[in-house]
C-alpha cells in the first residue's frame, strides 16, 4: 500500500468529528448524493480523504463520535439489501444520528402507498436525510425534487450506486494511490448493473482506463462495438469494450466481477450458466495474465463458482472484504459531508 | 324562413393546398359551408372576421387523438379534448378506441358519436381491430364501419399476432378501411420505457430498440401487399421504418403514414431534461419513444417529401398524478393538440419545410390518406366552394412560450413546457362557427 499524507480537509474533518457541535464540512457544496457522474476529481478526493478520517474513528476502542447528534436519518429500502442497508445504519449510529429503517414490507408501501406519499410522510415526521434504495432508475431524483431533506442514493434500479463506486475508489486508492493510467476491468452484466455505471463515471474521472467485458446481450446497445452513438453528450463516458476476457485481462491492475442473476442465465439472455462461467469467470488461470500486483473485487453478493472462482474469491488478491469495510467509512463520510456541509 | 348565417373572412393570405392556392383572397361562408372564394367579398348581413396579416388555411385534421371518454374522464373528456382541438386549429379529429370500454362494437362507437354531437370540432371514431383490443379475436369490422368508424386500430398496442393481423388485412380489403397500426413488436420492445440508445444506457432505463418498430412495419407491408389492403403506420419514429415505407410506396402499395410533432422536434435527450431538475422527465415518456437526432432528421425529410402524408398529434392527455411518479411507473403520452401548430410552424420558420407543405400535411394530406372527403364530408380539408366551412387562421411569426397551464386540454403533460416556439393559431372556425378566437393575443 502507498502511504498518503493527510490533506487539509482530512485534518479538518477529523477534528470536527471530535466536537459535539460539529463545524461544517469545509468546501463541500453538494446537498444530495444522487450519482457520481457529475463529481469532479477533487470532490471524489474529498470524500475519500474524509472516509480515511472515518476509518481512523473506526479503529478506536470506542468507535463513536457525536458529529451527527440530533440528526434523523431514514433508511428507505424498497429492495432487499444486506451490506448497504446495514452499513448505512451503522454509519449513522456511529456518527450519533437517529436512524430509522423503513422497508417495502411491513410498511404502508405494502398497502400501495406511492413513493411521493411515503416521502412526504417521512419528511413530515422530520427526516434530515433519506437514504433510499429503489427498483426504479431515477427514483432518487424524484425524491430530491419532492422533499427538503438530503437524499442519498443507495442504489436506483439499473442506474447508479454511488456509494459503491466511492468505496471501490477508496479500496483502489488504498492499493495504488493515484489511479491515473491504471487498468481496471469490469466483467459481467453491465446492462443491468448500477455498480458498473457508477464505477465507470468515478474511475474515468480519476483517470483510470476502464475496460468492460460482457457478452453482447448483457451490454447496453449503445456501448456495443460499432454502435452509432458511442460518444453522445448525454451518454456514458468513452470506455473500452471487449468481448473476450482473456484479451482484456492482460496487464490489468484490478478486475471487478459483477453479480450475474441466475434468472437472466436460463436461455433468455444467455445460453447457460456453464457457458457463461467458461467464458467470463474470474479464475486463477486468467488472473495469471493480469499484473502480478493485480487485485480482485466484487460488489457482492457473490455467486461463487459462476462469475468468480471460489479460490479467487478467497485468495490474497481478493479485496472483497476490504470493500465491505471501506463501505462503512465511505458511508460515514458521505453522511457527514452532506449533512454538515454548506449546502 | 330564418335568415342565412353568413360569415366573411377578409383580408388574409389564403393557402389551400388542395387547390394549390396561395393568394390574398376572402371567403364567404353560408350555413356552415364555403359559398364563395374571391377578392374583396362583402355582404351587408355577414359577420366579418378580419384576417389581415394572417394565413387562412383549411381547418386541421388529426388522424390520431386520445379523448379518454368513456372511462378516463379525469384525464380528458370529449368536450375538453374538442376545445383543445379548436384552440390548436383542428376542426376534425379522429378518436382512438383505447377507451374504457374500448370502441370495439357499433354501440360504443355510436355512444361516442352521440356525446360528440355538440363538441367544438368534428369527431370521427376509429374502431378497435380486436375485441377489447386484446389482440385475440377480430371485432365486427363491417358493423364498426357502418357505425361511422373511419379506420380501425388497436393503438397503444400492435396487433401482434401474425395470423390475426393477416386476417384483419384480408377482411378490411373488402371494407376499404385502413388498419392504423401501432408499430411495436412487444417481443422486441419488452417493457422498454424509452428509446434504446446512448441516453437509456446512461440513465439505466429499459430501452425499446428501433428494430421493434421496423419489425411490425415490414410485416404489415407484407401482409397489406398480399391482401391488397391499406396499412397506415401510426406515429412512425425511426429512420429505418421510414425507409421501408418509402420503398413500399415506391412500389405502389397502399401504405400511408403519419408522424407526430414531438418526433419531429425532440430527441431522447429530452428524457434527461434540459436541467438537473428535469432529469428523468416523465413528460418526455411517450410511446413510441423519442428517438435520436438522425431519426428526427429522417422524420422531417419524410414529411417534406410526402413519404409521410400526415402530421398527427397522438394527443395523449394524462392527469398530473399519472406523470408525477417514478419514470418506470409513469404513463406514456404527450398532450399535443395545442402545441402542434407552433412546433410544425417552427420547423417552417427554420426553413425545414415549406408553409404550404406544412399546411398540406395537416389538412388535405391526412384527408386523402384515409379517403375522408366523401359523402357529407365532400371537400373536407380544402377551402373550395361547397366544402365544410372548417377554417383556421394562423399567425406564422408570433413567438409563443409553451404554457400548458393555460391550455383547454385537461392534460398538461408536455416536455415542451417553457420552450419558445414560433407560430400561433389565431382563430378556428368549425362548420361555420367560431370556436376559438385568439386574435387579440396572436
Amino acid at each position: 500500500m502507498v502511504a498518503r499524507p493527510p490533506t487539509e480537509s482530512v485534518v479538518h474533518a477529523a477534528s470536527s468529528l471530535l466536537t459535539p457541535f460539529a463545524e461544517p464540512a469545509a468546501g463541500w457544496t453538494r446537498r444530495h448524493l444522487l450519482d457520481v457522474d457529475t463529481f469532479s476529481r477533487s470532490e471524489i478526493a474529498q470524500v475519500l480523504d474524509t472516509a480515511g478520517a472515518m476509518a481512523e474513528v473506526l479503529s478506536r476502542k470506542v468507535a463513536r463520535t457525536p458529529a451527527l447528534n440530533g440528526v434523523t436519518i431514514f433508511n428507505l429500502f424498497y429492495e432487499a439489501s444486506t451490506r448497504t442497508r446495514s452499513s448505512f445504519e451503522l454509519a449513522g449510529k456511529i456518527l450519533g444520528a437517529d436512524v430509522i429503517n423503513v422497508s417495502g414490507s411491513g410498511s404502508s408501501i405494502e398497502k400501495g402507498e406511492s413513493l411521493i406519499e411515503t416521502l412526504n410522510t417521512i419528511a413530515a415526521v422530520g427526516a434530515d436525510a433519506v437514504v433510499m434504495r429503489h427498483q426504479a432508475s431515477g427514483a432518487p431524483w424524484l425524491a430530491a425534487r419532492t422533499i427538503p431533506g438530503h437524499i442519498i442514493n443507495a442504489g436506483d434500479g439499473q442506474h447508479a450506486h454511488p456509494t459503491q463506486a466511492l468505496l471501490d475508489a477508496f479500496v483502489l486508492r488504498e492499493e495504488f494511490g493515484d489511479l491515473t493510467g491504471r487498468r481496471i476491468v469490469i466483467v459481467g452484466d453491465i446492462l443491468h448493473s448500477r455498480v458498473a455505471r457508477s464505477n465507470i463515471w468515478s474511475l474515468t474521472t480519476l483517470g483510470a482506463q476502464v475496460t468492460l467485458v460482457a457478452p453482447r446481450p448483457l451490454l447496453p446497445a449503445a456501448l456495443a462495438p460499432g454502435a452509432s452513438q458511442r460518444e453522445h453528450p448525454l451518454g456514458l463516458p468513452n470506455v473500452r469494450v471487449c468481448a473476450n476476457l482473456d484479451d482484456a485481462i492482460v496487464g490489468a491492475d484490478a478486475v471487478m466481477a459483477l453479480r450475474i442473476q441466475n434468472e437472466r442465465l436460463r436461455g433468455k439472455l444467455l445460453p447457460s450458466t456453464a457457458e457463461y462461467a467458461r467464458r467470463f469467470q474470474i479464475t486463477t488461470d486468467r488472473m495469471a495474465h493480469a499484473e502480478p500486483h493485480a487485485i480482485v473485487m466484487h460488489p457482492g453478493p457473490m455467486n461463487e463458482g459462476i462469475e468468480i472462482a471460489v479460490d479467487v474469491a478467497h485468495s490474497p488478491q481478493s479485496r472483497i472484504e476490504a470493500q465491505v469495510s471501506a463501505g462503512l467509512a465511505v458511508r460515514m463520510a458521505i453522511l457527514f459531508l452532506l449533512i454538515r456541509g454548506s449546502a | 324562413m330564418t335568415a342565412e348565417r353568413q360569415l366573411i373572412v377578409r383580408g388574409g393570405r389564403l393557402i389551400d393546398p388542395a387547390s394549390r392556392t396561395d393568394a390574398l383572397l376572402d371567403l364567404r361562408v353560408v350555413d356552415g359551408r364555403i359559398a364563395e372564394v374571391g377578392a374583396a367579398l362583402s355582404n351587408p348581413t355577414a359577420e366579418v372576421i378580419d384576417a389581415t396579416g394572417l394565413v387562412v388555411a383549411p381547418g386541421f385534421v388529426d388522424l390520431h387523438v386520445h379523448l379518454r371518454e368513456p372511462g378516463q374522464e379525469h384525464k380528458e373528456t370529449i368536450a375538453s379534448g374538442a376545445r383543445a382541438a379548436a384552440r390548436g386549429g383542428f376542426t376534425t379529429i379522429c378518436a382512438m378506441p383505447n377507451t374504457l370500454p374500448a370502441m370495439d362494437t357499433a354501440a360504443t362507437i355510436d355512444a361516442v358519436l352521440q356525446r360528440a354531437r355538440n363538441a367544438d370540432c368534428r369527431i370521427l371514431p376509429i374502431g378497435a381491430v380486436t375485441v377489447g383490443r386484446r389482440g385475440q379475436e377480430l371485432t365486427e369490422l363491417a358493423a364498426l364501419r357502418d357505425a361511422g368508424a373511419v379506420a380501425v386500430s388497436d393503438d397503444g398496442d400492435a396487433v401482434a399476432d401474425n395470423a390475426i393481423a393477416r386476417r384483419a388485412y384480408e377482411y378490411l380489403a373488402d371494407l376499404d378501411l385502413p388498419l392504423a397500426q401501432h408499430c411495436e413488436d412487444p417481443a422486441l420492445s419488452q417493457s422498454g420505457v424509452m428509446h434504446e440508445g446512448a441516453v437509456s444506457a446512461r440513465l439505466g432505463l429499459r430501452g425499446q430498440p428501433a428494430a421493434a418498430e421496423l419489425a411490425i412495419v415490414q410485416r404489415d407491408i407484407a401482409l397489406a401487399e398480399a391482401a391488397n389492403a391499406q396499412f397506415h403506420g401510426c406515429h412512425i419514429s425511426t429512420e429505418a421504418a421510414l425507409t421501408a415505407i418509402d420503398d413500399a410506396r415506391a412500389r405502389g402499395l397502399r401504405v400511408t403514414a403519419e408522424v407526430t410533432p414531438h418526433h419531429l422536434f425532440l430527441s431522447h435527450d429530452a428524457v434527461a431534461g434540459h436541467s438537473a431538475e428535469l432529469l428523468y422527465d416523465t413528460n418526455a415518456k411517450v410511446n413510441p419513444p423519442l428517438r435520436t437526432d438522425a431519426d428526427i432528421e429522417a422524420c422531417i425529410a419524410a414529411l417534406a417529401a410526402g413519404v409521410v402524408q400526415a402530421v398527427a398529434t397522438d394527443h395523449a392527455p394524462h392527469a398530473a398524478v399519472d406523470k408525477c411518479c417514478e419514470f418506470d411507473r409513469a404513463a406514456f403520452g404527450i398532450s399535443g393538440l395545442e402545441s402542434a401548430w407552433p412546433v410544425v410552424n417552427t420547423l417552417v420558420s427554420r426553413g425545414r419545410l415549406s408553409l404550404a407543405d406544412a399546411i398540406e400535411r395537416m389538412t388535405i394530406g391526412p384527408v386523402r390518406a384515409w379517403n375522408l372527403d366523401t359523402g357529407d364530408l365532400l371537400g373536407l380539408g380544402s377551402l373550395g366552394v361547397g366544402a365544410p366551412a372548417d377554417i383556421t387562421l394562423l399567425a406564422t411569426d408570433t413567438p409563443v412560450t409553451v404554457d400548458p397551464e393555460h391550455w383547454e386540454s385537461a392534460g398538461k403533460n408536455t416536455p415542451l413546457a417553457g420552450h419558445l416556439l414560433t407560430g400561433a393559431v389565431a382563430a378556428t372556425i368549425s362548420q361555420g362557427r367560431i370556436v376559438w378566437d385568439g386574435r387579440e393575443s396572436a
